[in-house]
Formats: structure tokens, C-alpha cells, sequence
């Protein structure tokens, strides 16, 4: 079992306020302000930019490098994924589908 | 409190949840194999359940881990977090016209429980901020039930990582669940060409700046991506293809 580190605990806590900080940082303060109506619109395409910006390096990536292979069980389980969610369009389909294309391949062959 | 009879007795609130349960088995995957990091690179059970209730942001978590572990100064630390977070700074902007009725001990009890996806998800579901009390009401239902069952979702599966880290391995893959889970919801996102264009320049300029640390080419995908459709947007390329719900609103506070 590992020991428990005070210093430790107290960064773990310091982190929550970071994350609070983070998280609450354009409301933290009770002062009236509008956003500037240019800023409104261009945050219309954040959601979906910073979804992509995580999900595609996770797909296309290894150890920080574009991969040089198609035999990646992570093409096939998106490609399943993503056909699943262009017939059904379900969240959990897709989940369920891409894992049951993944898995086999990803353990079974190791790719 | 977040919970309010007034919240989960209200639709939005199982609407909310809804939404949150047809993700939750991505969630709970990547909760799990954090839950196993954070013991495998030798925190102990107390730290990791501290981290996992307290902290409540994966990607910092698994940033900050190997510093915990390292004995790094508190300060690198912090400001890591910081970095990995800056994501949320901008969606503070965009959640801040739905929050700000609200006191502040609440905005920030709120703020602290939306993670990236109970962000994405309210802000479909919400394209504009209500201005009539009703409508306030029913964002809060919807937030109180997606945020609690996404709260209660990787807590418990970051305590059951916790308590078999010994017995899943992490070759498994079991986080790339997690992975289909945000592809699903980007799917479902797409309401607008642009919207399109928005995903793939934020997924090549992720790619492109991936060498940068602290996850900071995130944020340069997002600025890109903005920064690219905007100026489509002025130049006259804005498509009809708009969804009703996304209509320009005319609610300025």
C-alpha cells in the first residue's frame, strides 16, 4: 500500500481550486459585463472544436506521431462508431459498436 | 443546493440525465483507467479518492499525476493544472450569460460540477440563454440531473479503478471508449456546414501543434477553428443550414 503525503493532500486540494478557477473564471466576480457579440458567435463552434480537438490525436496518433499504419484497431472502431451513429444516430451505439470492432482487434490481434 | 426539489422534479432534469446516461459507459471507462493511473504511479487509496472527489478534471489529473509522484514544487503543479484547464476558461464565457442569475456560491458550485460534456451537451441543448424565470429553471433542471449523473458516473468508476488497479490492466484500451463517447456527441453537434469546418480545422490543428505541452494545442485548435469561421462567417459564407434552435437570438441581458 502506498503512504499518504500530507504535502500531497494540501496540492490535491489547491488543484480543486484550480479547478473551480478554471472552470468559473469568466463568473467568478458578481460585476455586470457583456460579451462582445463578435466573442457570442465565435464561441457557436467551441463545443464542437474542442471535441475534435481532443477525439482526433487520440485516433490518428502514437507517442506523439501521426500513425503510419492502417492495421490500428482505433480506424476500425471509429469507422464502426461512426457508421453506427450515421444509421441510428445514438451516443451509446456508437459506444458500443466502435468497442465491438476495438476490442477484438485490439486484443485479439493486437493492433 | 444543486439538488432542489424545484430541479429534480422538473423534466429537464430526467432530460438531463438522459442525455448524460447514453455517454456515461464512455465516462466510466475513462474514470476507470484514471482511477488505476493515479494508484499504479504509486499514490496511495486516500490520495487518489481525494483527487478523484476534489479535483474532478481528468485530463489535469492524469498531467499532474507523475509530478505528484515526482515530488515536484507545488507551484509547477498548480500552474500545470492551470494549462490543462485553460479549455474551461472559455467555456466559462459561453456558460456565463446561463449563470449569472444565479448567487455566487451557486455559479460556482455549478461551474466546479460541469465538466467539458456537461458543457457541450447543456449548451445543445440550450443554444441561447432564457431570460424569463421558466426557462431559467428548466436550464438549472437540465444541468442539476446531466451534471449529477456525470458526477456520480466517475466518481464511482474512478473508486472502482481505485480499488482494482491491481487487476485491470491498462493494454486493454478500455479508455478508447471514452474516445467514441465525444465522437458521438460531436456527431450529433453538426448543425451547421460551418459547424463542419469547425471540427476539422480544430482536429488538424490539434494534430499539427500536438508537440506543444500542457495539452495547450487544444486550445490552439479551438482558437484556430473560431478564428477560421468567423471570418468565413464575414466573409458571406454562412449557410442556411442553420438549425432552428440556433437561430441568432435577439436576448441580450
Amino acid at each position: 500500500m502506498n503512504e499518504t503525503d500530507l504535502w500531497t493532500v494540501a496540492t490535491i486540494v489547491a488543484m480543486a481550486g484550480v479547478t473551480v478557477l478554471t472552470r468559473c473564471f469568466f463568473f467568478l466576480s458578481s460585476k455586470p459585463w457583456t460579451l462582445p457579440e463578435l466573442a457570442r458567435r465565435g464561441l457557436d463552434y467551441a463545443p464542437i472544436a474542442a471535441l475534435a480537438a481532443v477525439i482526433v490525436p487520440e485516433i490518428v496518433m502514437t507517442q506523439g506521431h501521426l500513425i503510419g499504419t492502417w492495421q490500428d484497431a482505433r480506424l476500425f472502431g471509429t469507422v464502426a462508431g461512426v457508421a453506427w451513429f450515421v444509421w441510428r444516430r445514438g451516443v451509446l451505439g456508437t459506444i458500443v459498436c466502435g468497442m465491438a470492432v476495438y476490442l477484438p482487434l485490439h486484443i485479439g490481434l493486437g493492433w | 443546493m444543486f439538488l432542489r426539489a424545484a430541479y429534480y422534479r422538473h423534466a429537464e432534469f430526467r432530460q438531463g440525465a438522459r442525455d448524460m446516461f447514453s455517454v456515461a459507459p464512455g465516462f466510466a471507462a475513462w474514470g476507470l483507467m484514471t482511477g488505476v493511473a493515479m494508484v499504479k504511479s504509486g499514490m496511495s487509496a486516500i490520495e487518489a479518492i481525494l483527487m478523484t472527489v476534489l479535483v474532478y478534471a481528468g485530463s489535469a489529473q492524469l498531467a499532474a499525476i507523475p509530478l505528484l509522484v515526482a515530488g515536484a514544487p507545488a507551484w509547477v503543479i498548480l500552474a500545470t493544472a492551470f494549462c490543462v484547464n485553460l479549455r474551461f476558461v472559455v467555456f466559462s464565457a459561453h456558460l456565463r450569460d446561463y449563470l449569472m442569475h444565479l448567487p455566487r456560491w451557486q455559479r460556482l458550485l455549478t461551474g466546479f460540477l460541469t465538466t467539458d460534456l456537461s458543457y457541450v451537451l447543456f449548451v445543445r441543448r440550450f443554444p441561447a440563454p432564457g431570460d424569463t424565470p421558466g426557462q431559467r429553471l428548466a436550464e438549472q433542471a437540465y444541468l442539476a440531473g446531466n451534471c449529477g449523473l456525470c458526477w456520480v458516473n466517475w466518481v464511482g468508476s474512478s473508486l472502482v479503478g481505485i480499488a482494482l488497479a491491481n487487476f485491470i490492466p491498462s493494454a486493454w484500451g478500455l479508455g478508447f471508449a471514452g474516445i467514441l463517447a465525444l465522437l458521438g456527441i460531436s456527431f450529433s453537434l453538426v448543425s451547421t456546414r460551418l459547424r463542419i469546418i469547425a471540427a476539422l480545422v480544430a482536429g488538424a490543428a490539434a494534430v499539427a501543434a500536438f508537440a506543444l505541452p500542457l495539452k495547450l494545442n487544444i486550445l490552439v485548435a479551438i482558437a484556430a477553428a473560431v478564428a477560421v469561421c468567423l471570418m468565413l462567417e464575414s466573409a458571406g459564407l454562412r449557410t442556411a443550414a442553420q438549425s432552428p434552435g440556433a437561430a441568432p437570438d435577439n436576448g441580450k441581458p
